[in-house]
């Protein structure tokens, strides 16, 4: 109800000033992203009870004609170096600038080592690609965020960081875990390479708008589970194309009390379950996550944006397309057996047999998966021993995560048969988790510490898994060859790798 | 962009579900900076062996699916990544159609980007398809994108959807940049009634 007695009035269009973007000069030249209202907002509630996102998307739409994708404006655009070249490359072609510099924002992250940073890239191609995206930045006039700056990191804890992320947005990427920025309330979703080029060309997307699938958890998460316990369970629920066409938004108590970081978790993996986009309605959370970071409104200009993100929140009577209901209480501590993150069991269950399911397509691709896997179908979750460990990620690389799993580690040892890594999700994140001193935490129990980066998420650059080695990881996708050709991927959370590197094998954190 | 009217090809099955980016091309071949040359790379795990030499069990290895341009593929094709090196590597290895019963929605929307074309249909004529690509042999089907038919020698005639706008850009070989800033006045006018300057 906190929402909904909020007093929308009709109030007369005014023009709509630029409130902090003369204060994020002030510090910084660019880049200058602010999410811009005008009062139709309030107009258009008071008429049709409408949701989050319809609110957000009627806000940006420049262009509608029946028949026709709409041209939706784009607030923010972050760019990395991997599916960011061809796009610079088309404008250079067609003679095009970028349209709006300031609302784009650039960071390697994919292709970066995560060993010493003094050292040169020793992969000629990766360098390259980074190279190319300097000259391309410094040529477009586009921030970059480079991989000596304090503040580099993966892209998608990056931009929350530096409050580039707001709620109110629409914010894109060429890589499907934008889905991220949802978190605060944003229209958030993952883009090719085709259409970087052409949101860098006109700050627009053409877009059909999706349906909205409401996802509503209540209740409360049993101690030791996570966020990332419950978007797995989600999705093994749902499959791995159940949000396919749609537009998510998590609601429910057990939602609500998420921090901000773990709600991050729960709409980065919205792709996972085939949804572009998953959201999450902003409130006091948001807000004071928001509150003093760098590109935040700040004063009152930031108790003006905070009265407009007030409205954002799905109206009462507003309807979604589908509704999916899931109780916090059931949902216990999470590991995937296969190759997608629907293949996905409690922790203390077995490995399914392909005669478990009744479809037959899916009876063979658990076949081929659990023969990709290394599994034969019935091995008790907790009987798996792991070989690696890597804890980062955009899902999981931000200073709570490394929390989590410092204090299941704390005061132990990693298992002698465990090779085990952090990899921080930002230079902040990890100067953060020094001044904790976590970092100490985890190299004195036989960790590898790190530099930022994706690293063995998808393992582009040197942190690879071997043919056949076993990993517990923290990140998103378990698919054939994600983290290395041959390699076996099972995600958990950070509190059940941390456990998993100590045990050797996996086990229930919630015991 | 390539534009798309009527294709005529042979086609090759993959009877596979969940079919992900990171098969279709896994992520070292990420790191180049061209939109070309991908289709050496396409589905390059599965294709090739250790020693470099190729996978004969894999179905683009089939001596008979030599030259296919029709890929025919079960449900969730194209999921996982936002990399448009998917599309890529499938365009550049000579497809042109691709036909499942489902696809993940950014490879979808890619392949519109790239001059090829996704064709939803549903699991029983995705099935029936599969059955007559085993049954006869040199399994050929034309698909017309202007009257949304897809046909072959064998008495088959099927309709398709596919979104009108898409469609004619698609026809046309339309580039969306140029589309969109026949408009670009509105989007102007956008940023100055919403304080953008």
């Amino acid at each position: 109800m906190r929402y909904n007695d909020v007093n929308i009035k009709i109030t007369k269009p005014r023009p709509v000033v630029a409130p902090y973007i003369a204060e994020s000069k002030a510090t910084l030249a660019r880049p200058t992203v602010a999410a811009l209202w005008s009062e139709n907002i309030a107009m258009t509630t008071k008429q049709t009870p409408r949701t989050m996102l319809d609110k957000i998307w009627d806000e940006h739409v420049v262009r509608y004609e029946p028949g026709q994708q709409t041209i939706l404006y784009i607030d923010l655009q972050l760019v990395h170096e991997v599916t960011s070249p061809q796009a610079f490359e088309g404008l250079r072609i067609s003679g095009r600038r970028v349209r709006r510099p300031e609302r784009t924002v650039a960071t390697v992250d994919h292709n970066v080592p995560t060993t010493d940073r003094s050292l040169p890239i020793a992969d000629p191609v990766s360098k390259q690609q980074i190279d190319v995206l300097r000259e391309n930045c410094r040529q477009f006039g586009v921030k970059l965020y480079d991989i000596d700056d304090p503040q580099q990191g993966v892209v998608h804890v990056i931009s929350p960081e530096l409050g580039l992320t707001q709620p109110g947005m629409t914010i894109v990427c060429g890589d499907s875990h934008t889905a991220t920025h949802g978190a605060f309330g944003s229209l958030a979703f993952g883009i090719g390479t085709s259409e970087v080029e052409h949101v860098l060309a006109t700050q627009t997307l053409l877009q059909q708008k999706p349906k909205t699938l409401e996802i509503r958890i209540d209740g409360r998460l049993a101690p030791g589970v996570s966020a990332k316990d419950m978007i797995l369970y989600i999705i093994g629920k749902i499959s791995t194309s159940g949000g396919t066409g749609y537009c998510i938004e998590y609601t429910g108590s057990a939602i609500r009390s998420l921090s901000m970081e773990q709600r991050m978790t729960m709409c980065n993996m919205s792709i996972e379950a085939g949804a572009r986009a998953g959201m999450i309605a902003p409130d006091e959370t948001t807000f004071q996550y928001l509150k003093g970071r760098q590109f935040a409104p700040k004063g009152k200009d930031f108790d003006a944006a905070v009265d407009r993100w007030k409205r954002l929140p799905t109206d009462q009577g507003a309807g979604y397309d589908r509704v999916e209901r899931f109780a916090a209480a059931d949902i216990r501590p999470q590991v995937t057996w296969g190759t997608n993150p629907g293949q996905v069991v409690d922790v203390g269950g077995k490995v399914p047999y392909p005669a478990d399911y009744d479809d037959p397509a899916q009876q063979k691709a658990v076949a081929k998966a659990l023969q990709y896997m290394g599994l034969t179908g019935g091995e008790p979750i907790n009987s798996i021993a792991v070989d690696r460990v890597f804890i980062g990620s955009c899902t999981n690389g931000r200073i709570e995560d490394l929390r989590a799993a410092a204090d299941v580690v704390r005061g132990r040892r990693v298992a002698d048969s465990v090779d085990a890594m952090v990899v921080p999700g930002s230079g902040p994140v990890k100067r953060q988790a020094e001044a904790e001193g976590l970092d100490k935490i985890f190299t004195e129990a036989g960790f590898q510490w790190r530099e930022p980066g994706c690293s063995m998420c998808l393992a582009m650059n040197p942190d690879v898994l071997e043919p056949g080695q076993r990993c517990a990881s923290t990140s998103n996708r378990n698919f054939e060859g994600r983290q290395g050709k041959g390699g076996r991927t099972h995600l958990v959370s950070p509190a059940m790798a941390a456990a998993a590197a100590v045990e050797g094998h996996f086990v229930d954190v919630s015991q | 962009m390539q534009p798309f009217t009527q294709h005529t090809g042979l086609v090759v099955p993959m009877d596979r579900v969940d079919v992900d980016t990171d098969q279709i091309i896994p992520k070292q071949f990420l790191k180049r900076i061209e939109r070309t040359g991908f289709g050496q790379f396409l589905f390059f795990d599965w294709r090739f062996l250790e020693n470099g030499g190729d996978n004969p069990e894999f179905e683009l290895n089939r001596p008979e699916y030599d030259g296919a341009s029709i890929l025919l593929a079960r449900r969730n094709f194209g999921c996982g990544s936002s990399r448009e090196h998917a599309p890529w590597a499938l365009e550049d290895y000579g497809f042109r159609v691709i036909i499942a019963p489902s696809f993940a929605d950014i490879f979808y929307n890619n392949c519109f980007k790239n001059g090829m074309l996704p064709i939803r249909l549903d699991e029983a004529a995705v099935n029936d398809l599969f059955a007559r690509a085993a049954k006869y042999q040199g399994y050929r089907l034309s698909v017309d994108l202007e009257r949304r038919t897809i046909t072959d020698q064998h008495g088959l005639s099927l309709t398709f959807e596919v979104d009108d706008f898409r469609r004619q850009c698609l026809l046309d070989g339309l580039d969306d940049i140029a589309l969109t800033l026949e408009h670009e006045e509105k989007i102007t006018e956008y940023e100055q009634t919403h304080g953008i300057v």
